[in-house]
């Protein structure tokens, strides 16, 4: 061997190459590697739930991903096919729990759709107005422990105080503050309390400048640019066939929004812009989902708007019990996570006869290996979290 | 009474629809006509849900279709939504898998089935996108679908040693009957002396 090694060291040298060079080519040829597993999860603080990863490194840098998933599955879809149609909406609260009214939203449209019930429009502006809201406390939980993961400790404070007063909101409407079960095939449960709207509309005042302190923290924060600055890039290409939606596949340049390129609902008749950056990393996907919350926050003033000059029925003329005719319709609503699909076969009867839901959360963690693939064992942290997920929504 | 006669004429208007679907000319659908004049064996069936595209493919075609609409610069179902299987046990072909597309910049969305026997295998369309991976394994996981030249054809959400498929209409809510027992008597050894 050390024949062998003068011999190459020589002839290393005689190329022109540094010294510390040669030692380090030497070392890399004489020290074996073998690639490590380590185990991360399903009990990992930031891993939020109970999501296994199973990690091939060489060194610190992560050779292969294995993602293993599961363990919060309640077989919804099963649970679904015995249940009559509204008694499915409490399981939807169920899969995003930190934005459920969203996950109504999906359910209770793909249903009138399938029965072709036109629903009134204080109703739907109600609908759009909570769903807005969600949207703004799942993104502002989403800022909240993405940046505790990095190590940004006070903005997790300053979002859950925001956070706080939304779901003080919803408390206030539903009597709920994560699972609000407010929507009903044909509408909402109930009109607006007195003062709600009040509540909305000093919330709409101030969140805003509340956004403005945490670019104060965040924004152009050297350790911050620096923990997610090209870090887990992914083409638009590859992030379509990998099948990522939402914010994490505008950050990575597709202006693709269903509330805007198939819109439903009301969402025509409202101004808002579609976040979208190019910048394909952990960062420009934290700038998708910082402007989307002020933009929610555009839409909620304009349903504000609306909700104040108009009065109305908020529940369409439905029949007691919910029978859609025989057919299959697949709904895609924007989530705030990405697209949320509930695919429904109906056979006439009172129950679906199969209910898929095509979750957000689960598309998007198929990217995980693609995304941590070559990244140091730090930066699964920071691409967990950038896709944004929700284990409830994962396992269904 | 007078809020029985809209609930009437709303679950009727539907119904008007069924009646209609058969005089639907298909060949309006530009996926349908491309579909047809490269594959022309290809389409079993084609159906019109609450306005969606639905072509019934036969399951040797499904990744040469797929592989078409995803290329073709009038399609661009770059997409895969969503792939989802249902049990239909009383068909004489009890399988489906439902692919449900979408095109990103055509905005549009078109959704293929395809019809399996109990003992067919459906290959895989994990070459044309990825991201069918998990969605194969999952319908492989709850319906017990079997796709051909999936890279990694392993259970998903249950646990490896779960027996049976729960998505399948003959599998009882509560799981298989005496199941919760013979678990325990398995992994409780003091099981008997209870």
């Amino acid at each position: 061997m050390a024949v062998k090694e003068e011999q190459q060291f020589k002839e290393l040298m005689a190329k022109g190459t540094s010294l510390g060079q040669v030692e380090d080519d030497l070392m890399r040829e004489t020290i074996k590697t073998q690639d490590l597993w380590v185990n991360m999860g399903p009990q990992h603080p930031s891993t939020h739930g109970v999501l296994r990863l199973i990690l091939s490194l060489q060194g610190e840098r992560i050779v292969d991903t294995e993602v293993v998933i599961g363990y919060l599955h309640r077989g919804t879809e099963k649970l679904a096919e015995a249940r009559t149609y509204h008694q499915i909406i409490p399981l939807t609260d169920r899969l995003d729990y930190l934005a459920s009214p969203a996950m109504n939203f999906g359910y209770v449209l793909a249903v009138e759709k399938l029965m072709g019930i036109e629903v009134p429009k204080r109703a739907e502006y109600i609908r759009v107005l909570l769903a807005e809201l969600a949207r703004i406390s799942s993104h502002l939980l989403w800022l909240a422990t993405h940046a505790l993961d990095i190590g940004a400790m006070t903005v997790f404070l300053y979002c859950f105080r925001e956070r706080e007063m939304i779901l003080d909101m919803f408390e206030m409407l539903t009597g709920g503050r994560l699972i609000t079960s407010f929507y009903r095939i044909g509408g909402v449960a109930a009109d607006l309390p007195e003062g709600f709207l009040d509540r909305v509309k000093e919330f709409c005042e101030i969140f805003p400048s509340r956004v403005k302190d945490y670019d104060d923290l965040l924004y152009s924060n050297r350790i911050w640019l620096s923990r997610t600055v090209n870090i887990s890039k992914i083409s638009a290409e590859k992030a379509k066939a990998l099948g990522l939606s939402g914010p994490s596949l505008r950050g990575s340049g597709v202006n693709w929004d269903l509330r805007r390129n198939q819109p439903y609902s009301v969402y025509p008749e409202l101004d808002f812009e579609v976040a979208v950056f190019d910048g394909c990393d952990v960062y420009a996907r934290y700038l998708v989902r910082r402007k989307e919350m002020l933009e929610s926050c555009k839409i909620v003033k304009q349903c504000v708007e609306y909700l104040e000059k108009t009065e109305g029925p908020v529940m369409a003329k439905v029949p007691k019990v919910i029978k859609p005719p025989a057919g299959e319709v697949y709904m895609a609503t924007e989530a705030p996570k990405g697209e949320l699909g509930y695919y429904i076969v109906s056979d006439g009867s009172t129950r679906p006869y199969r209910l898929k839901i095509r979750t957000p959360s689960f598309a998007n963690l198929i990217a995980l290996p693609e995304l941590v693939k070559g990244h140091m064992v730090a930066d699964v942290i920071a691409a967990i979290g950038s896709i944004d997920i929700v284990l409830g929504e994962v396992d269904r | 009474m007078a809020e029985e006669k809209p609930k009437a004429k709303k679950v009727e208007k539907p119904k008007e629809e069924q009646q209609e679907k058969p005089k639907v000319d298909f060949n309006k659908f530009p996926e349908y006509r491309k579909v047809k004049s490269k594959f022309p064996e290809a389409i079993e069936e084609a159906e019109l849900h609450c306005d969606c595209l639905c072509l019934r493919i036969k399951k040797e075609f499904i990744v040469d279709v797929c592989k078409l609409l995803r290329d073709d610069e009038d399609l661009k179902y770059d997409y895969l939504a969503d792939l989802c299987g249902v049990h239909y046990p009383k068909r004489e072909k009890p399988l489906e898998v439902v692919y449900n597309l979408l095109s990103i910049p055509h905005a549009k969305r078109v959704r293929l089935k395809v019809s399996l026997a109990e003992d067919e295998e459906v290959p895989s369309v994990c070459e044309v996108w990825p991201s069918a991976n998990w969605f194969e394994r999952e319908a492989f996981d709850m319906l017990g679908i079997r796709f051909a030249n999936h890279p990694d054809l392993r259970r998903i959400l249950l646990p490896e040693d779960w027996e049976g498929h729960p998505l399948r209409k003959d599998y009882p809510l509560e799981g298989p009957p005496g199941y919760r027992e013979k678990w325990l008597r398995e992994h409780l050894p003091y099981y008997n002396k209870l």
